[in-house]
C-alpha cells in the first residue's frame, strides 16, 4: 500500500516536472523581447574573414544565437528580410542576382556569426555592408531566418505561413540541408 | 458612522461630478459619434438618437410595468388585504382577457418598432455608403503595424505624394478614400464624420467622408490588430479648400535643404545610420517605404500614429528608444552620440 503511493507520487512529480521543463521550452519559444541587449554583438571581433594570418591559425569560436529558438525572431528576421529587401537579390531563398540561401551550399560559412559578418561587412561581388545601417539585434534576427531557410534552425520555431504567395513551403517544413562549403561560381566573377 | 459619511460625502460627489463631465466631454469631442461633423455622421447620429429615445422610453415603460404590481402586492400584504396569506390562483377569465390584449398589443408594438428601425438603418446606409459619382479627390489610405500610410495619388506623378497619420480634407467636397493593408486587418474610424470601413490586405475597399466644418478630426484603428493596435490614431483634418489646396501644393515640394551647419550634419546622420532603411525623405537618396514618409514631418501634428505630440523632446525621445514609448512598433532602438541625435533632431525639425 505505502510502495503504491508512493509510486504513484512518483509519477505525479515526474509528469509535473515533464510539464514544467516542456512550458519553459514553450516560453523561450514565445519570448518577445522588444528591448533587448543583442547577443554577442561582439561576435563580429571572433570572425577571421581571412585563412591568411601570421602565426598558427585562430580557431572560430562558435558563437550561438539564441534568436534560433524563438518563433517571434525569426518570423520577425522573415519580414526584415523582405523590408531590408534582401528579396531583391536573394528572391526569398532561391536566388537569382545573388546566390540562393535555402540550399546546402555556403560560400562563406553557415555559422551564426558567419552570416553576421556577411550582412555587417558585406562581401565582394554584390553582398553589400550593412554595418551602421540594421540594429545588431536585427541582424541576428535576420542571420537566425537565414539559417531557417535550410531547415537549420529548430521546426518548432521556424516560420510557418509566410504573409504573401510564396512557391515553396515554409521553413518549418524544410528538410534540413548538410551545409557545405562552396566557393563563388564561375558565373558570378567579376570579369 | 456620520463622521465617516461627513469626511467621503464631498469626495463622492467630487468624483460623481468628475465622471459625469468626462462622460459629457465624451459627447462632444473630437472623437465621438455625438458630435457630427458631416452629413454621413449626421445620418448615423440621428439614428443613433432615434433608437437611444425608443429603447429609453421602453426601458422606462417596463421598470413601471414590474414595479407597480411588485408594489401594490408589498402593500396589500402590509395591509393584511386580498388573500396576502395566500396566494388566489383561481382563474379570473376577464383579468386573463385582458392580460392577452396587453400582451399581443406590446408584440405588435415590437414588431412595428423593429421595421421602423430596420427601414430606417437600411436607408441610412444606404445613403451613407453610395460613392458620389462626380470627380472627387481621391486618398489612399494604407495600413500598417501600426500606423498609417496616406497616399494623394495623382494622374500626374509629380503631383503625387505620400504623408503619414495625418489626412488633410477640404472643408464641404466629398472625399473618397480606397482603403487596403500591408500586414493584418485594420479598421478605419473617424467617428465624427462616418463610421467604420475596415481594411483588409490584399483587397481595396472604398468609403467616403465629407466634413461640414474644419477642425481636426480624431479616427483610431477600431479592428484589434496586434500589440499597439491602441496606439494606431490618426487625424483628419478638414480645411476650407484654399488652405487644403495651399497645404497639397507644399506637400508636393521635395524636402527643404539644410540651411544651418547642424542640419547639415543631421542630414548626414539620417542618411548614413538606420533611418534610412525604412523611411523616405523626397529630395534625398532616402527612399525605403517601411516606415513613415518623413519629407514633411516637421508639419504633422502628432507623431507615432497620434501617441506623442510633435516636438523636439517626444521625437528625441521616440528616434533614442521608441520600445520603451510604444514597445513591439518596427523601430529599433538608435544609440547616436548626443551631437548626431541634436542634429538629427534639428534637421527633422525643420522639414517642414
Amino acid at each position: 500500500m505505502m510502495r503504491l503511493a508512493r509510486s504513484s507520487i512518483m509519477k505525479v512529480y515526474a509528469v509535473s516536472a515533464m510539464a514544467l521543463m516542456l512550458a519553459s521550452a514553450s516560453c523561450k519559444r514565445e519570448e518577445r523581447g522588444f528591448r533587448v541587449s543583442p547577443p554577442a554583438s561582439r561576435a563580429i571581433e571572433t570572425i577571421t574573414l581571412s585563412e591568411l594570418q601570421p602565426g598558427s591559425r585562430l580557431p572560430n569560436v562558435p558563437v550561438k544565437n539564441g534568436y534560433e529558438e524563438n518563433a517571434y525572431a525569426l518570423s520577425e528576421g522573415k519580414r526584415l528580410f523582405d523590408a531590408f529587401n534582401c528579396s531583391g537579390c536573394h528572391f526569398h531563398g532561391g536566388g537569382g542576382i545573388g546566390p540562393p540561401l535555402m540550399d546546402d551550399e555556403w560560400i562563406y560559412g553557415s555559422e551564426p556569426a558567419n552570416i553576421f559578418a556577411t550582412i555587417l561587412e558585406g562581401r565582394p561581388n554584390g553582398m553589400p555592408s550593412f554595418r551602421g545601417k540594421i540594429a545588431d539585434y536585427q541582424v541576428w534576427q535576420l542571420a537566425a531566418y537565414v539559417r531557417s531557410m535550410s531547415g537549420l534552425v529548430s521546426s518548432l520555431a521556424a516560420p510557418g505561413r509566410s504573409d504573401h504567395m510564396q512557391a515553396t513551403p515554409p521553413e518549418q517544413s524544410k528538410k534540413p540541408e548538410q551545409p557545405k562549403e562552396s566557393s563563388i561560381p564561375k558565373s558570378a566573377e567579376r570579369p | 458612522m456620520s463622521t465617516r459619511s461627513r469626511h467621503f460625502g464631498p469626495y463622492l460627489l467630487r468624483a460623481w461630478a468628475a465622471a459625469m463631465v468626462s462622460l459629457l466631454t465624451g459627447c462632444t469631442g473630437v472623437q465621438s459619434v455625438l458630435n457630427p461633423a458631416g452629413p454621413q455622421a449626421g445620418r448615423i447620429s440621428r439614428i443613433w438618437w432615434l433608437m437611444f429615445t425608443v429603447c429609453l422610453v421602453i426601458q422606462v415603460l417596463i421598470i413601471v410595468f414590474v414595479s407597480v404590481p411588485a408594489l401594490r402586492r408589498e402593500r396589500d400584504a402590509a395591509s393584511g388585504q386580498n388573500g396576502a396569506t395566500r396566494p388566489n390562483l383561481d382563474p379570473e377569465p376577464n383579468a386573463e382577457r385582458r392580460m392577452t390584449h396587453v400582451v399581443l398589443g406590446a408584440v405588435a408594438a415590437t414588431v412595428v418598432i423593429l421595421f421602423v428601425f430596420l427601414v430606417d438603418s437600411f436607408l441610412i446606409g444606404r445613403s451613407i455608403s453610395s460613392v458620389p459619382s462626380r470627380n472627387p479627390l481621391t486618398i489612399k489610405v494604407i495600413g500598417h503595424q501600426w500606423w498609417w500610410e496616406v497616399n494623394y495619388d495623382n494622374p500626374v506623378a509629380a503631383r503625387s505624394f505620400t504623408t503619414a497619420n495625418e489626412i488633410h480634407i477640404p472643408v464641404g467636397q466629398p472625399v473618397v478614400l480606397k482603403l487596403t493593408s500591408q500586414d493584418v486587418i485594420h479598421s478605419f474610424w473617424a467617428p465624427n464624420l462616418h463610421g467604420k470601413k475596415d481594411l483588409v490586405p490584399g483587397h481595396e475597399s472604398t468609403t467616403w467622408l465629407q466634413a461640414d466644418k474644419a477642425g481636426i478630426f480624431r479616427g483610431q484603428c477600431a479592428e484589434f490588430c496586434g500589440h499597439q493596435h491602441a496606439h494606431m490614431a490618426f487625424a483628419v483634418v478638414a480645411e476650407p479648400p484654399e488652405q487644403f489646396y495651399a497645404w497639397y501644393e507644399g506637400q508636393i515640394r521635395p524636402a527643404v535643404q539644410p540651411a544651418s551647419e547642424a542640419q547639415q550634419r543631421g542630414r548626414r546622420v539620417f542618411l548614413s545610420s538606420a533611418c534610412v532603411m525604412c523611411h523616405t525623405i523626397q529630395g534625398t537618396p532616402a527612399g525605403a517605404t517601411v516606415g513613415p514618409n518623413l519629407t514633411h514631418v516637421g508639419s504633422r501634428n502628432t507623431i507615432a500614429a497620434g501617441t506623442l505630440a510633435n516636438n523636439r523632446g517626444n521625437l528625441g525621445g521616440w528616434v533614442t528608444d521608441s520600445q520603451e514609448i510604444k514597445p513591439g512598433n518596427r523601430m529599433p532602438p538608435n544609440l547616436l552620440s548626443p551631437e548626431d541625435l541634436q542634429a538629427l533632431l534639428d534637421y527633422l525639425e525643420s522639414l517642414k
